[in-house]
């Protein structure tokens, strides 16, 4: 039993990290229709960017929560420009063009920032200096660390919050009217590109604590790091129904469950003929049941034209 | 008169068939025979290729291998080699393979077709193995500084060598350490789907269970993931005395960091690929204890291993990482080679290679009719204070033929060397 709770208890903190990328991928697409390929690779901006200004700080022996402060704050800035740039250089100009077009070049955005981190920080693993001594809970004979239970709090208020934004702000009431009928939202008063611009900038700076939770959980930063992150985030994003951020929440935290079981009871399910490593099977083996049972993910509506 | 000289020019050419056309050739006007070119340029420049991976996760090791390589060659040239009689200017020549088996048989053929004479690499045995069969029919020499899956050698290539010892050797010298010596009951078993990895994890478990301890998990990841708390989940419900690890330090420095947030308490040991200071800085604290074997003698137990790495650290401002060393003697080992043969032609020299009667940084080094490096010693480190301490060095028994049969046990003839002693 305690096994069985300790894999229930690593799923879900590794799918909090999954579900705040995923809302990344999921309000991009509700507003603009477009699968924003680069936005794993966004998170990977901010993860190295935490990872390098808490190893300076750390060295210049700052405090452990200020220079946690200061690393999440610099990555937030960071990845905030950076996605409003990636907006408006890379997809504002296509946004008339045919669907195919932003996506090829999303891509080609995921590649560049690649390759770019590559340039800066080198193409070897990273290591993040242990800031924070994670000091250990044990719940009914699983183990449980503060950390672990900071990264879930965090992600869960994070995700809290920008339901309440979405729900009840001016702009979250933009951002609705928008992904509703853009030229309609345009013609009522509401600033579109702004709007769009917003939606990147959100996306980026959440993603950006996705990062830094990535780095601060294994301790390890990377320039490929975003690709899989990403992948995973996507698959999360359309299991819980594509353009729905609470559905992206949900996605995300059964991605990371059902991956964590698959992985702790796979061998012994199969009599070892397939092993641990065989666990993205179950994971898309799910997404492609969802999607065929219901082809607009777990909470999301039909609406025509999209999904 | 053309007819008698135009014989004498060409003595070998008594079929009836080539005397036909040695006269007709004589009929316009024999060219003069060129027999003294232009004298021989001042230096043969001979080329060495190094192969391993330059970016990428490994990019650490494989750049301290590529360094190794230069160290050597740089020296060489500085000595200033005379081979048949004529000054060489040895170049290195290095690719980058990305730990990719795919661009490793790709760099392959880029290094056959730039002409080099021998190859050093590659790192990777997944990288190495396909690699080895584009050199064979290139013809060219290649000596890997690390690879250790055994079937590197048994592709049955003449132009394959090792300066390592194998998994056949490491993966048993470690299972017995840790049946004999740690005392391990209970045992699991992980490795990252890699030829290294799989291939040592494998031969560690077959050892293992000969010995008698119970192998209670085995588990397998892949060289790209960083969360293995599902996997150590699981075998924390088995409760293993020891956990074992094939496989490379991005993977072994996370995975012992999560077993600490785990509470998991067993101790862990793995193989060379990561017994490296990387592994310290990504595991952290939770290193302390941890065990890994490295084919070879202990960096500074090395013969020349001192010198080298002062040596080392002047040229590139770093400290060795791990196979430096064996890139360095690897060059040695052809060059020697070449001397005794007198030529820098691949086809001529290649036999030499195999005749190998070498000490070098590494210590003595000879080949067994596989290209497998004969009875070379492994060391067992453990993690003390931040820092790799040599804890044990063991010398696999007789020749590496009796990988087939693990179980027979050579009583680890351990020249233990106490940890103590090597302070750095």
């Amino acid at each position: 039993m305690d096994i069985f709770l300790q894999q229930i208890i690593n799923g879900l903190v590794l799918g909090s990290i999954y579900a705040l990328v995923a809302l990344g991928y999921t309000m991009v697409y509700g507003i603009l229709g477009l699968i924003n390929f680069a936005h794993g690779d966004i998170c990977m901006i901010g993860a190295l960017t935490a990872l390098t200004v808490a190893q300076a700080l750390a060295a210049m022996g700052v405090p452990a929560p200020l220079a946690l402060m200061l690393a999440a704050l610099a990555a937030i800035l960071v990845c905030m420009m950076l996605g409003a740039t990636i907006e408006r250089a890379a997809y504002r100009p296509l946004r008339q063009a045919p669907r195919l077009a932003p996506l090829i070049t999303a891509i080609g955005v995921s590649i560049l920032l690649q390759y770019s981190a590559a340039l800066v920080w080198g193409k070897q693993y990273l290591s993040m200096p242990e800031i924070v001594k994670p000091t250990e809970i044990a719940i009914s004979g699983a183990h449980l660390t503060d950390l672990q239970a900071f990264i879930f709090l965090l992600a869960c208020a994070v995700m809290a919050g920008l339901l309440w934004f979405i729900k009840a702000s001016r702009m979250g009431r933009a951002m609705r009217a928008t992904e509703q009928n853009r030229e309609v939202a345009g013609l009522m008063g509401v600033d579109v590109d702004r709007v769009i611009a917003f939606t990147f900038v959100l996306g980026s700076a959440i993603g950006a604590i996705a990062g830094l939770m990535v780095v601060l959980y294994y301790g390890i930063g990377h320039y490929f790091m975003g690709f899989m992150l990403g992948l995973k985030a996507f698959t999360a994003a359309v299991l819980g129904g594509i353009g729905n951020v609470g559905g992206a929440v949900l996605g995300g935290l059964l991605l990371g469950v059902i991956e964590s079981l698959a992985a702790g009871y796979i061998g012994d399910l199969t009599g070892g003929a397939l092993g641990s490593n065989y666990r993205d099977i179950f994971a898309f083996l799910v997404l492609i049941g969802v999607l065929v049972l219901r082809p607009s993910g777990l909470m999301g509506q039909s609406t025509g034209d999209r999904a | 008169m053309s007819r008698l000289t135009c014989l004498r020019a060409s003595p070998r050419l008594v079929s009836g068939i080539a005397l036909a056309f040695a006269l007709a050739g004589c009929g316009q006007d024999a060219p003069p025979p060129k027999a003294e070119a232009p004298k021989a340029p001042e230096t043969l420049v001979v080329k060495i290729g190094s192969a391993s991976p330059l970016t990428g996760p490994q990019a650490h090791i494989g750049i301290d291998i590529r360094n190794g390589v230069q160290l050597a060659v740089e020296d060489a040239n500085a000595a200033g080699v005379e081979i048949g009689g004529q000054k060489v200017k040895f170049e290195l020549v290095s690719e980058d393979d990305e730990a990719n088996p795919t661009k490793a048989a790709t760099v392959a053929q880029k290094l056959v077709d730039a002409r080099v004479a021998a190859v050093v690499g590659h790192f990777n045995s997944g990288a190495s193995i396909p690699a080895s069969k584009v050199y064979a029919d290139g013809g060219v020499p290649q000596i890997s500084p690390s690879s250790t899956n055994p079937d590197y050698t048994l592709k049955g290539y003449k132009t394959t060598f090792r300066v390592v010892a194998h998994d056949g050797q490491q993966g048993p010298t470690l299972a017995r350490f840790a049946v004999e010596k740690l005392k391990a009951k209970t045992i699991a078993v992980i490795d990252d789907s890699t030829a290294y990895g799989q291939g040592l994890a494998d031969n560690f478990e077959a050892t293992v269970k000969a010995a008698g301890a119970k192998v209670v998990a085995r588990e397998h990841t892949t060289d790209k993931d960083t969360d293995f708390k599902a996997i150590l989940t699981k075998i924390k419900g088995r409760k293993p005395d020891l956990i074992m690890f094939g496989g490379i330090d991005p993977q072994a420095g996370p995975m012992v960091k999560q077993m600490a947030q785990l509470g998991i308490k067993a101790k862990y040991i793995g193989g060379d690929g990561m017994q490296t200071p990387n592994f310290i800085k990504l595991a952290g604290d939770a290193s302390e204890g941890v065990m890994a074997s490295i084919p070879g003698l202990p960096k500074d137990q090395m013969p020349g291993g001192k010198q080298f790495m002062e040596k080392y650290k002047a040229k590139f401002n770093a400290e060795v990482e791990l196979f430096a060393p064996m890139g360095y003697d690897a060059v040695m080992v052809f060059i020697d080679a070449m001397k005794r043969a007198g030529s820098a032609d691949p086809a001529k020299f290649l036999p030499e290679v195999g005749k190998t009667k070498l000490t070098g940084v590494i210590g003595p080094i000879a080949f067994d009719d596989k290209g497998d490096l004969v009875n070379g010693p492994i060391t067992i480190y453990v993690v003390k204070g931040g820092k790799w301490e040599p804890l044990e060095t063991v010398t696999p028994g007789g020749t590496p033929a009796a990988e087939a049969k693990p179980a027979e046990a050579p009583k680890a003839e351990a020249a233990a060397a106490p940890a103590a002693e090597t302070k750095k």
